[in-house]
């Protein structure tokens, strides 16, 4: 696989695990933003590889662990009155306040699985009497083509599609966890796929008003540490700048014609993040002019509202202020088999990570 | 066959009446393909003679799309079968066959299923010796569920048991993993994509049979890695051994089509379903002698030993990736699940 093996060589990532452990002079606590990040990590074992001065710190990027619960409870309300509800794989297993989408699909609700929102187009125009909704969820790597399903629908007359937005954005969150007095972020791993859409130019402000490297990052496990060598360089001469360590597939001004397509459908405004709260000006939301396709609106189910399961700290987890093991309810009342909170369900949640992977054998 | 003879060209309820018109089905379909001396008895079952233990395992089939890429779900139903009785060390003799038909059913496709029931069962040497066929109401089904009971007499020098396993152990796949369960992802609705990657089900039966012949009592398991991939059995078996299991990644015998495939969609090999792939766990003094015998045979031309057991990490599973990195492998929770970015 072209492009992918270069990236996975072992020598070569073996050549910047030496650097780092030749430059690095005392600890740092470096946070990667994105939840492929996380996998990547510890699918090819490399938090047991770096230097223990090196503490990374699991961030907020995991689009299934920030949907808040209540947008859960909406899909779920669909489900249950007739309307086709299609999503990404790995959001059915996330628990609403009282059932996850799983669990209403196997009560009779029409749910279906896809890779890409046009399909749930399709399936509209293919069930023209059933109303049919995407729940579109993600950071801003998704927005593109959620944005084009509508464009879609609205050009080929489909009035029975629509979608749920519960769109999030990172640098808001990244502002949000710097802002937080517990927070001890010395760098950040900037997502990789967000930036091949939006670019680089919201991260320098950032870098520059706290002070913090940010460096671009892929997912190869070469790309992680050579963005972490990145990361430790900056750190230990002690300047901040926005670095671009996955330049293959990240340009400076972004995807021009994805923006396009983002900007034409949607606008900023306020969100809501599981575990976090509202952060304003954190999220997309359809402009006035697509209303028609915003599920919200269509069915009247912006009213439904939802308090977070009390005993869950997912809110601190996202933030890097507390480890998945420093939860009481951590493998005894939450584990994947019965997933309190969402970091315990999606294979990038830190929680779901820290459960498979991180135990005795990691520390030995 | 001329379908036409049949009068109908779909399965309807009255097929599964037990009147007449199952009766017309059986003999123009079932008896006319399966013949044998048990099943021409026409009996409510088959009387058999079997002379040392038997080993006896049964599976249901529901694979949807019922026709895929590289076989059917007949052919699947008799392979799957065969192959479990297989790893329990057993040369497999006979079959019962069940089918529960959701009404609808297109008569071509029943036939064309039941044909390769029939090629699939003489290719593995086992007779079909008795059977059932339901037809359920239009919505009860998927379109065709298939149950099959196999029994196969005990092989003379096997002695297949995790008891039998011990540390330093050699862990052997006969053959690229994943091909099967991205065969079916290829087609399945919403995720249809170009590929020639086909499935892998196939007859394991007389490949296990040479290991024993050859082996004896250093085969110390065989086991199928179907739903849940290689991964899940793996952690089934370090859970039952009380001692660890290190794999390599380098060594996953993995077609380049199918990574790009798991890659592209978010999948993890590792927990990817099999159809014709098996795991043997065998004496470290024999292994290479295993894999050699393997390449030999047409469903082991890529067998490779891909770990060991190790008293390292009891009841674990870890791999060691590309890189030197390892992590734990933990069995497959629920479906395995696409993610979002």
């Amino acid at each position: 696989m072209k492009y992918l093996s270069e990236y996975r060589n072992l020598e070569a990532t073996k050549s910047y695990l030496n650097l780092i452990e030749k430059i690095i002079t005392k600890p740092w606590n470096i946070m990667e933003i994105c939840g492929g990040q996380t996998h990547g990590l510890v699918k090819n074992g490399i938090l047991e590889l770096l230097p223990e001065k090196v503490r990374m710190i699991h961030g907020p990027g995991c689009p299934v662990c920030v949907t808040p619960l209540n947008l859960i409870d909406k899909a779920i309300e669909l489900l249950e009155n007739d309307v086709i509800v299609c999503s990404f794989g790995d959001m059915i297993r996330v628990p609403g306040s009282k059932k996850s989408l799983m669990e209403a699909k196997a009560r009779g609700g029409d749910l279906r699985i896809l890779y890409s929102p046009l399909e749930a187009v399709k399936i509209a125009k293919n069930n023209p009497n059933k109303e049919v909704v995407f729940f579109a969820v993600g950071f801003e790597t998704t927005a593109p083509a959620n944005a084009l399903s509508v464009l879609h629908a609205q050009k080929e007359k489909i009035k029975n599609y629509s979608i749920l937005v519960s769109h999030v954005l990172v640098p808001p969150a990244m502002e949000a966890i710097l802002d937080d007095e517990f927070s001890n972020i010395n760098a950040f791993l900037g997502a990789g796929h967000v930036c091949a859409i939006m670019g680089l130019q919201e991260y320098y402000p950032l870098a520059e008003k706290y002070k913090i490297p940010i460096i671009i990052t892929g997912f190869e496990p070469l790309d992680l540490v050579q963005g972490i060598y990145l990361a430790v360089e900056q750190l230990e001469k002690g300047i901040y700048n926005v670095e671009n360590q996955y330049a293959r597939v990240v340009k400076e001004e972004g995807n021009k014609a994805a923006l396009k397509v983002i900007h034409q459908v949607f606008e900023i405004g306020d969100r809501e993040w599981r575990g976090i709260g509202e952060i304003p000006l954190s999220g997309y939301r359809l402009k006035k002019e697509f209303k028609d396709f915003d599920a919200e609106l269509k069915f009247g189910i912006s009213n439904i509202v939802v308090p977070e399961n009390s005993d869950c700290i997912a809110g601190d987890i996202l933030k890097g202020i507390k480890k998945p093991f420093e939860c009481s309810q951590f493998g005894n009342n939450c584990t994947p088999f019965k997933p309190l909170g969402a970091p315990m369900v999606s294979s990038e949640g830190a929680c779901a990570a820290y459960y498979h992977f991180s135990n005795n054998l990691i520390s030995s | 066959m001329d379908l036409s003879e049949l009068g109908f060209d779909t399965i309807n309820l009255g097929h599964g009446s037990g009147g007449l018109m199952t009766r017309e089905l059986l003999d123009k379909i079932i008896f006319k393909t399966f013949s044998n001396p048990f099943l021409d008895q026409k009996h409510d079952g088959a009387i058999l003679k079997i002379e040392n233990e038997i080993a006896i395992s049964t599976d249901s089939f529901v694979i949807s799309p019922i026709f895929f890429k590289g076989g059917n779900i007949g052919e699947l139903a008799v392979n799957g079968t065969v192959n479990d009785v297989a790893m329990c060390g057993a040369i497999p003799k006979y079959l019962s066959l069940a089918f529960i038909v959701e009404e609808g059913l297109k008569m071509e496709e029943f036939v064309e299923i039941v044909n390769s029931i029939k090629i699939a069962a003489d290719k593995s040497g086992v007779q079909i010796v008795t059977g059932d066929t339901k037809v359920v109401e239009r919505g009860n089904g998927d379109k065709i569920f298939i149950n099959t009971t196999g029994f196969g007499e005990v092989h003379p020098k096997a002695n297949i048991s995790t008891a039998n396993i011990r540390v330093g152990d050699k862990i052997i796949l006969n053959g690229l993993i994943a091909q099967h369960g991205m065969a079916i992802m290829s087609q399945r609705e919403g995720l249809e994509f170009e590929s020639t990657i086909v499935s892998d089900t196939t007859n394991l039966n007389f490949l296990t049979n040479k290991l024993l012949d050859k082996f004896g009592n250093k085969v110390h398991l065989f086991r199928d890695p179907t739903r849940g991939g290689v991964a899940s059995v793996l952690s089934e078996i370090a859970n039952d051994i009380n001692n660890g299991i290190i794999i390599f990644e380098d060594k996953l015998p993995l077609d380049k089509q199918v990574a790009a495939a798991c890659e592209i969609l978010g999948l993890d090999p590792l927990y990817v379903a099999n159809e014709g792939v098996f795991i043997a766990i065998v004496d470290a003094e024999v292994a290479d002698e295993v894999v050699i015998l393997m390449n030999n045979d047409e469903n082991g031309k890529n067998a490779i030993c891909i770990g060991e057991i190790t008293e390292a990490h009891p009841d674990k599973v870890v791999m060691q990736s590309n890189i030197g990195g390892k992590r734990i492998v933990t069995p497959l929770i629920g479906e395995q699940l696409p993610r979002i970015c």
